[in-house]
């Protein structure tokens, strides 16, 4: 009896994260037991991170079309159409749980793994974002933590020479024991050079490209399917150790071997490796795929079958090639000093066989791997609605000034640019719109075109009510990108939740879902790409439910596009939008009057995509000199981050006929944007805006180098500033 | 102007170089890799940004052994100019062309803002366009950036005209806070004592284009292009 044919007990299943349901499954769907390479690579596309098996009836209620939509989910990337014979090629991914254990390689294969996605597509990566949520501030491990982190996303994303442009971070006590980190890519490929991972033809070589396969990230997707515990740093060995240089060395080659006309298919390895990459690419072609494990590139001598199938090393690629091209191929690769392995063909027979040392070690129907993975109607449970409070019931602060620099120069509001100057936001010279604004944008290199991208979600919304979160993270990113100037095209999700076997948590998903469908609905953004994270807990506490949104934008001229930096003394400044004044759930309420009931501020799709609409007229017209979406510490804020950017203050004059100042300044009501103009253009915002029947109200006038709030308080800028930008260095001291 | 820019595995600045040299001079720069051994006829070289070789050992060792190095280094001793950026910089003092070494930055982080630069020497073919002690606003990007040689060359340098640019603040206040990586004497360019070498840290090719945000890096390959066409 070979290491192979081991007894299948109940411990060597529960360890391979199968419940016996799903091992009684797999038996009787091949009609035998299993050996262990077979368990293993079951274990590998039947986990909930490959299988979507908890997920996937809800995803399926998703809006994923378009005109605009060229692919949608179920590829590495979606494609969306961004003219000129040209298509944006996305994705957001979660690398949570390693992140945690070993930040600085986690979040770094993290962002090797979302450029691989891309580039994989035949798309060139451009832009580099990331979401990233930690623990407590003061919490012991949070400052580890963030600097790993960081430090990973720029270790990666700077030697490969792409820029990082933008993102988010959060700090809340939720993420303590299982930090967030999702990374985002943008690419960009001529849309008749488009590759897609569907095999074909029989017999034609599958090879394999890149890094040499080692013995790590063994079982990384199955860890990323589990909760954690205290025991959960002993995980470290299923890290992966990133490789930047050679990630930088295959897309060249990958992208230079895709100008001819030699892939028929391409698929990276990125979780579950050479498994989940061969299943999915002879799934998608109905075929079959014999695979010899003796010509796969190897790091080090004796790995078995089992760990070869599920080894998660970094930097490989999998390819079916057209036989008569395939020495060119190898020339491309060799040059780059790249690994290039024939390792098997396609076959018809519509299985998985896989050889080694002259053995079948592995015989498995394609269709039962990739298709008959369980798929869960997870029961669940609404999230009780969070009681309206009225705003009366959230007191004003003692001192106004002293809560207004309290909150821009704490650690929800402080500049990141501590984080951001850590990585190479300007490489590829087309970066027209750097971090700190709306949205990034980047040029379409050679063209006027800019791509204009944003991450956004609201988790204490979402906490609060699943539904209106998840319906305000998309609005969020509809009004970022329309700030900029960016017509919104599609989105890419994230989806980190709970444990999804506990009704509540799959509730909190389930609203989220419903939420994000129906402004993607609404705002015309369908998700093309995205990714679901479950499980993030640590002894049995959840992370609050966080469905992190990536969106793309198409500026059709750069020249036209704006930013949030005030511009000109005496331009007028006016807010879009009705101002009700609603505290609850907002920054304000949770930071300085420890108010943390309340129902997160309603969404009003309608009006959204009405105010937006307007917004982006004014500025197509070139007559804005600065615009900026209202979000997290209500207007105030957002005037004084305008101000920030600018470096000129401005006068606030409050209309307090109903509504207290401090809900005025700092409520978070939707659907509101704050835009300069030059006096002399006021009368004709005005009149549009009138008749497009938008609300629109004089705020106040741009100069001084203060925020005067008229009659008031009057804080300068210079105090303000200092508060905002020193927050994050000084937590972050040495 | 016929540039040659060398690609080493790595680069990442080549095309955004290059980008920079063919708007200034109207013609697409010649893009060599790191394997040939032979350069085309050249009358500016350019070492480009990045990580050459993952820049795994020290930044620019791997890169200075290249094959096609010994024909640059050949090159520049027979006078033709050599323009090394971030990474080609570290490729200049590796393969001694230029003096010194870029240690790890002084704040031990990836460092990627725009900083102020002061023209400290403008009679060069890189620096023809500027004036003395004019304040331009460039990027930098890099982790090893740190510039420093012993009190001899330093004073060498000083004392040659040798030292091309210093960091300094947007009045021109050279030092402190504005130095971004503890680089000796502020310094973030130098040249040989022909002056027809350059290395600087600073991106002058990613503020060469208002689109970007600024053009104060143009007038360097504006008086390159002046100087050798």
């Amino acid at each position: 009896m070979s290491a192979n044919d081991v007894e299948m007990t109940a411990e060597l299943i529960a360890a391979h994260g199968l419940s016996d349901d799903e091992f009684a499954q797999i038996v009787r769907l091949i009609n035998r037991q299993p050996n262990l390479t077979e368990l293993g690579i079951f274990s590998a596309m039947w986990n909930e991170h490959c299988s979507y098996k908890s997920s996937r009836v809800w995803l399926r209620t998703l809006p994923t079309d378009g005109p605009q939509v060229v692919c949608g989910p179920g590829e590495n990337a979606g494609i969306v159409d961004i003219g000129d014979g040209q298509v944006a090629v996305f994705k957001m991914e979660s690398h949570n749980h390693p992140s945690f254990i070993e930040p600085y390689q986690g979040a770094a294969t993290g962002v090797g793994g979302i450029m691989r996605d891309i580039f994989t597509m035949g798309a060139r990566p451009v832009a580099n974002l990331n979401a990233l949520r930690f623990g407590d501030p003061a919490h012991p491990k949070t400052r580890h933590l963030v600097s790993g982190v960081v430090a990973g996303i720029g270790g990666y994303g700077n030697c490969i020479g792409v820029p990082t442009v933008g993102g988010e971070v959060n700090f809340d006590s939720g993420y303590n024991g299982n930090i967030l980190v999702n990374a985002m890519c943008v690419g960009i490929a001529d849309a008749d050079k488009v590759f897609y991972s569907a095999a074909s033809g029989i017999g034609n070589p599958v090879v394999y490209v890149g890094s040499k396969t080692g013995r790590d990230g063994i079982h990384g997707a199955s860890m990323a399917s589990a909760e954690f515990d205290d025991k959960s740093e002993e995980k470290r060995p299923t890290v992966q150790v990133g490789d930047p240089f050679t990630e930088k060395l295959l897309l060249e080659a990958c992208l230079e071997l895709m100008a001819g006309d030699a892939v028929i298919a391409i698929q990276d390895m990125g979780a579950a490796g050479l498994t989940c990459s061969a299943v999915e690419m002879a799934s998608k072609g109905g075929l079959g795929l014999l695979l010899d494990l003796d010509k796969v590139p190897c790091r080090e001598a004796g790995m078995s079958a089992y760990e070869m199938m599920l080894s998660e090393s970094q930097e490989r690629m999998l390819m079916v090639l057209h036989p008569d091209r395939t020495e060119a191929a190898r020339e491309i690769f060799a040059r780059w000093e790249l690994d290039f392995a024939i390792i098997g063909e396609t076959t018809d027979t519509r299985r998985f066989v896989i050889q080694h040392g002259g053995e079948i070690v592995a015989d498995l129907p394609v269709d039962v791997l990739a298709e008959d993975a369980p798929v869960y109607q997870r029961p669940w449970t609404p999230t009780p609605a969070a009681p309206a409070i009225g705003s009366d019931t959230i007191a004003a602060p003692d001192d106004l000034a002293a809560a207004i620099v309290q909150l821009v120069g704490g650690p929800h509001l402080c500049s990141r640019r501590w984080v951001w100057e850590q990585y190479d936001h300007m490489v590829m010279g087309d970066t027209v719109q750097r971090p700190g604004g709306d949205a990034a944008v980047v040029r379409v290199h050679g063209t006027r075109k800019g791509l204009a991208a944003t991450t956004d979600v609201t988790p204490r919304y979402c906490l609060a009510d699943p539904k209106e979160g998840g319906k305000q993270a998309i609005a969020e990113a509809y009004r970022n990108l329309s700030a900029v100037g960016a017509k919104p095209l599609a989105t890419t999700d994230c989806l980190n939740f709970g444990n999804p076997e506990k009704p509540e948590t799959m509730g909190q998903f389930v609203g989220c879902i419903e939420g994000i469908g129906e402004a993607c609905r609404a705002l015309d953004m369908p998700i093309v790409s995205g990714n679901v994270s479950l499980y993030n807990e640590t002894n049995g506490i959840a992370i609050p439910p966080t469905p992190a949104i990536g969106a793309v934008g198409l500026i059709d001229d750069i020249a036209q596009m704006t930013t949030s930096a005030l511009r000109d003394a005496g331009d007028l400044l006016f807010i879009i939008g009705e101002t009700g004044g609603h505290l609850g759930q907002s920054l304000y309420a949770r930071e300085i009057a420890n108010v943390s009931e309340g129902a997160p501020p309603p969404v009003h799709l309608a009006t959204e995509r009405r105010h937006g609409e307007f917004v982006r007229a004014q500025i197509a017209a070139e007559g804005v000199n600065a615009v900026h979406d209202i979000s997290d510490g209500g207007m105030i804020v957002a005037a004084i981050e305008m101000a920030l950017a600018g470096g000129i203050g401005c006068t606030i004059k409050l209309d307090t006929g109903n509504c207290a100042p401090h809900a005025l300044l700092f409520g978070e009501d939707q659907g509101r944007y704050l835009v300069t103009v030059p006096a002399a253009r006021a009368a004709h915002l005005s009149a549009a805006a009138a008749e497009a029947a938008i609300p629109l109200q004089q705020l106040g006038e741009v100069g001084g180098s203060d925020i005067v709030i008229d009659g008031i308080t009057a804080i300068p800028l210079a105090e303000l500033a200092a508060a905002h930008e020193n927050w994050l260095p000084e937590l972050m001291r040495l | 102007m016929k540039a040659s820019v060398i690609v080493f595995p790595g680069s990442n600045c080549d095309r955004d170089v290059a980008v920079s040299l063919a708007a200034a001079s109207g013609t697409s720069p010649r893009m060599v890799w790191h394997a040939e051994t032979d350069l085309p006829k050249s009358d500016l070289i350019v070492l480009p940004g990045g990580f050459s070789f993952g820049d795994y050992l020290r930044a620019g060792a791997m890169g200075a052994r290249s094959p096609i190095m010994r024909a640059v280094i050949d090159a520049a001793h027979a006078g033709t100019p050599v323009l090394g950026i971030c990474n080609g910089f570290q490729l200049l003092t590796e393969t001694g062309l230029l003096p010194g070494a870029l240690m790890r930055n002084a704040a031990l982080k990836f460092v990627c803002r725009d900083v102020f630069l002061r023209v400290t020497q403008p009679d060069s073919l890189f620096t023809a366009r500027y004036v003395q002690d004019q304040v331009i606003r460039v990027p930098v990007a890099h982790h090893d950036g740190n510039y420093f040689a012993d009190a001899e060359t330093v004073a060498r340098l000083e004392g040659d005209g040798c030292v091309a640019f210093r960091y300094c603040d947007g009045a021109g206040s050279v030092g402190g806070a504005a130095n971004p990586n503890g680089s000796i004497n502020d310094i973030a360019g130098v040249f040989d004592p022909a002056r027809r070498i350059l290395g600087l840290m600073p991106h002058p090719e990613r503020l060469a284009d208002p689109a970007l945000g600024g053009t104060d890096g143009q007038p360097m390959f504006a008086s390159l292009v002046e100087c050798l066409s």
